[in-house]
């Protein structure tokens, strides 16, 4: 474990164009807590995607050329956090691959590679938050993407910052660490495939009869949630049987006095 | 008893009708369940036999390291290997292809006028489809392990490289027992069952002309291979008929006898949970005057079948580090939703996905390539640390970029795609522009009434997807 780095003033929030597009109230949410914790947030306006879309689908000059635009965003020596565990991994552990070419740009992205962080990593091991639960009894699942634990290694933050929630209890799901299936163009290529796994990730997330289920990473959430959806529209349901939301703004619910359910 | 032979289907397309199997399996809640269920147990096994996540690591690191210092020297070592083998008087042979490999194989056995051919489990023998060129050549190939037994009499192909016939029932190994063992009434008995497949094959052991075995470690500096069972039939096949013909890949070399007992560990551990095999054969000569039992000849065929493509390459070359434990099949999410038959190649699941480019070409196997989500379980559970995503990301590259002149694969740009090719362009420009961003991404959101409601495979499962009315961006500057 490195030696934990010193509490930073100012972070850069890199919000993925997942967020940006899809939840972007996810985003929020993370910004809002981080300022809570008294850490001033920059969004780089001219942020668009990490490139890895591209990159995992066999394109890497296409990839290249979206990553490059991101090395420029983030000229101070701030951290950068990311609200999804796959984006992160992207940015920390492929930048630097995918510039071997390239000295100078290769240079570049390993600086931003040390100030990469996943929200929840951040969170924990930066800012050592410790949420007050203000909120009623709950019990959630947590899916934790394959990005987040296996190649940011941060599957315990997630895990640790739920469970410092004094009053909610964190479900056990059969088959935790399995793929939801998303696999970003796999979903598309091997659409039947992918169909099987994110069943099955529906299927044991709702057996444990947990009340929602949260992750942090949105392309995870977006595979099962969007699952989950289908299957009620298919069965005539009317309220969804297994709601969902990003880490950030289930944590932020908890902790807001304001917003306390 | 004539043993039905496995049709022959080297030079087919795994690629083509890919998706269709796969959707077979999916669709079929027997096989699905059966095959999670052997999974499971197959993960827990492992799980057991790693209690200790930073010795595990250890060992994986220690794997990893051999298998790297072995194959950077693996051309002095295949040298070296050859002429220790050939001092203990084993015959060596070089086979390039799988053509040449069997006609290697065929030549000893009709020296020998060989009629019975019993074989051990070798996963380089399915690679050569071995069973059908004897089958041609007058000659009888029997398999003697008893998954690969099973699969033979069912005339299928294994499903997995360390379980040949993990998909099968106890009813429909019952059944195939009654319909093609002479005399053999149903019983689905698994105790029983084995006892028929041992009668049987303990009559062919004695009377079978050449014993065919693979190899697990070749060790160069004594000139000695090395052979992991359970069941003892490999022993049977190497000792009981007058002729042994080993065959492996040129990769399963390790210069030094004390490179083996960390990954023979490794191997056991990973592949079925076991402290160790029952069975552990090391090979050095044949018989000797004066021994009693024993081969009076022994051969090694050496193979490459489009390793030495994978060598040349610095990232390729990780390929190579394979022991063939088939921990990645176990645990990948993938395998266990088709299981391994969907693949249509010898090596099924993650490790196939990247040896078997190099061995039939990405003409066939592009399409493979995109069967993954990249999770990354393979590489997390690989005793020898193969990275098989980033394998599996370059190897798209190779696939689906634009055909290149002097090529690091055969077949490179056979999944090549001039639209999607374009498309992705396209996306580059828009995402390395903020502007263009910008305009795409408020047009998306501003009308997204028009988001079509049927999205590719996405919607098959799943409801659209659709942008937020606003994007992060957008609530960003309104807050201030």
């Amino acid at each position: 474990m490195p030696a934990q780095p010193a509490r930073p003033t100012d972070v850069y929030f890199f919000a993925t164009c997942v967020v940006d597009q899809f939840f972007p109230g996810a985003g929020m949410d993370a910004i809002t807590l981080l300022e809570r914790q008294g850490i001033r947030v920059h969004f780089p306006e001219e942020q668009t995607c990490c490139g890895q879309p591209a990159y995992t689908s066999g394109f890497p000059d296409e990839a290249r050329k979206v990553a490059a635009h991101q090395l420029t965003l983030f000229p101070n020596d701030w951290p950068v956090v990311v609200p999804s565990g796959s984006c992160a991994g992207m940015m920390k552990h492929h930048y630097p691959t995918l510039f071997a070419q390239d000295p100078v740009r290769q240079a570049a992205a390993a600086k931003l590679s040390a100030r990469i962080y996943e929200f929840t990593q951040f969170l924990v091991d930066v800012l050592n938050f410790k949420p007050e639960d203000v909120g009623s009894d709950c019990t959630v699942v947590l899916h934790t993407s394959c990005s987040a634990r296996r190649e940011m290694g941060v599957h315990l933050t997630g895990r640790k910052l739920l469970g410092d929630l004094n009053h909610v209890t964190i479900a056990q799901q059969d088959h935790e660490s399995e793929c939801c299936g998303f696999g970003g163009t796999f979903s598309v290529k091997q659409p039947e495939i992918s169909a099987a796994m994110v069943e099955d990730k529906v299927k044991s997330l709702k057996a444990t009869g947990a009340e929602r289920v949260v992750s942090a990473d949105c392309g995870c959430l977006m595979n099962i949630l969007g699952h989950a959806a289908w299957k009620d529209q298919q069965e005539g349901r009317t309220t969804p049987s297994l709601p969902g939301e990003h880490i950030a703004t289930f944590l932020l619910r908890r902790t807001a006095k304001e917003n306390a359910q | 008893m004539n043993a039905p032979q496995t049709p022959h289907a080297l030079h087919f397309m795994p690629s083509a009708g890919f998706r269709a199997r796969a959707k077979d399996v999916v669709e079929n809640p027997f096989l699905r369940q059966s095959f999670r269920g052997a999974m499971d147990f197959l993960m827990t096994k492992r799980a057991a036999q790693f209690p200790d996540p930073e010795e595990l690591e250890s060992l994986r690191s220690l794997g990893e390291r051999i298998r790297q210092y072995n194959l950077a020297k693996l051309p002095d070592l295949l040298v070296q290997l050859e002429t220790n083998l050939t001092r203990n008087g084993i015959q060596v042979h070089w086979a390039e292809t799988p053509e040449e490999a069997n006609a290697i194989i065929l030549g000893i056995c009709q020296k020998h006028s060989a009629k019975l051919m019993v074989k051990g489990k070798s996963m380089v023998s399915e690679e050569i489809e071995l069973n059908h060129a004897a089958e041609a050549a007058g000659i009888g190939a029997l398999e003697s392990d008893m998954g690969e037994y099973i699969v033979q009499l069912a005339g299928e192909k294994p499903s997995h490289i360390i379980m040949p016939a993990i998909h099968k029932t106890k009813e429909q190994i019952a059944k195939l027992f009654h319909e093609h063992v002479p005399g053999v009434e149903y019983t689905d008995n698994v105790d029983a069952l084995i006892q028929i497949g041992r009668q049987v094959l303990r009559e062919k052991f004695e009377i079978a002309d050449i014993g065919l075995s693979g190899v697990n470690f070749a060790v160069a500096e004594t000139g000695t291979l090395c052979l992991v069972e359970n069941e003892g039939n490999g022993r049977m096949c190497t000792t009981a008929p007058p002729v042994h013909i080993a065959i492996t890949g040129i990769e399963k070399i390790v210069e030094k006898l004390e490179h083996v007992p960390p990954l023979y560990s490794l191997l056991t551990r990973s592949a079925t949970g076991q402290n160790i095999s029952t069975y552990f054969n090391m090979i050095s000569r044949p018989r000797q005057p004066g021994e009693k039992d024993g081969p009076g000849e022994v051969h090694l065929v050496l193979l490459d079948n489009g390793r030495s493509q994978a060598y040349a390459d610095e990232q390729l070359r990780k390929t190579l580090q394979c022991i063939r434990c088939g921990a990645c099949m176990n645990h990948c999410p993938v395998y266990t939703r088709i299981g391994g038959h969907a693949y249509g190649t010898t090596y099924p699941g993650p490790i196939g996905k990247i040896i078997s480019p190099h061995m039939l070409g990405l003409e066939a196997t592009a399409g493979l390539t995109t069967a993954s989500s990249l999770c990354g379980a393979c590489g997390e559970v690989c005793p020898v640390k193969i990275p098989i995503p980033d394998l599996l990301i370059r190897l798209r590259e190779e696939a689906f970029s634009a055909p290149q002149a002097n090529p690091a694969m055969r077949g490179q740009g056979a999944g090549h795609n001039a639209l999607i090719s374009a498309i992705w362009r396209g996306w580059s420009a828009v995402y390395s522009s903020p502007a263009l961003y910008r305009t795409a991404s408020w047009l998306a959101s501003r009308f997204r009434w028009l988001t079509p409601r049927r999205q590719a495979g996405w919607t098959s499962v799943r409801t659209p997807l659709q942008p937020a009315p606003k994007r992060l961006r957008d609530l960003i500057k309104e807050r201030h």
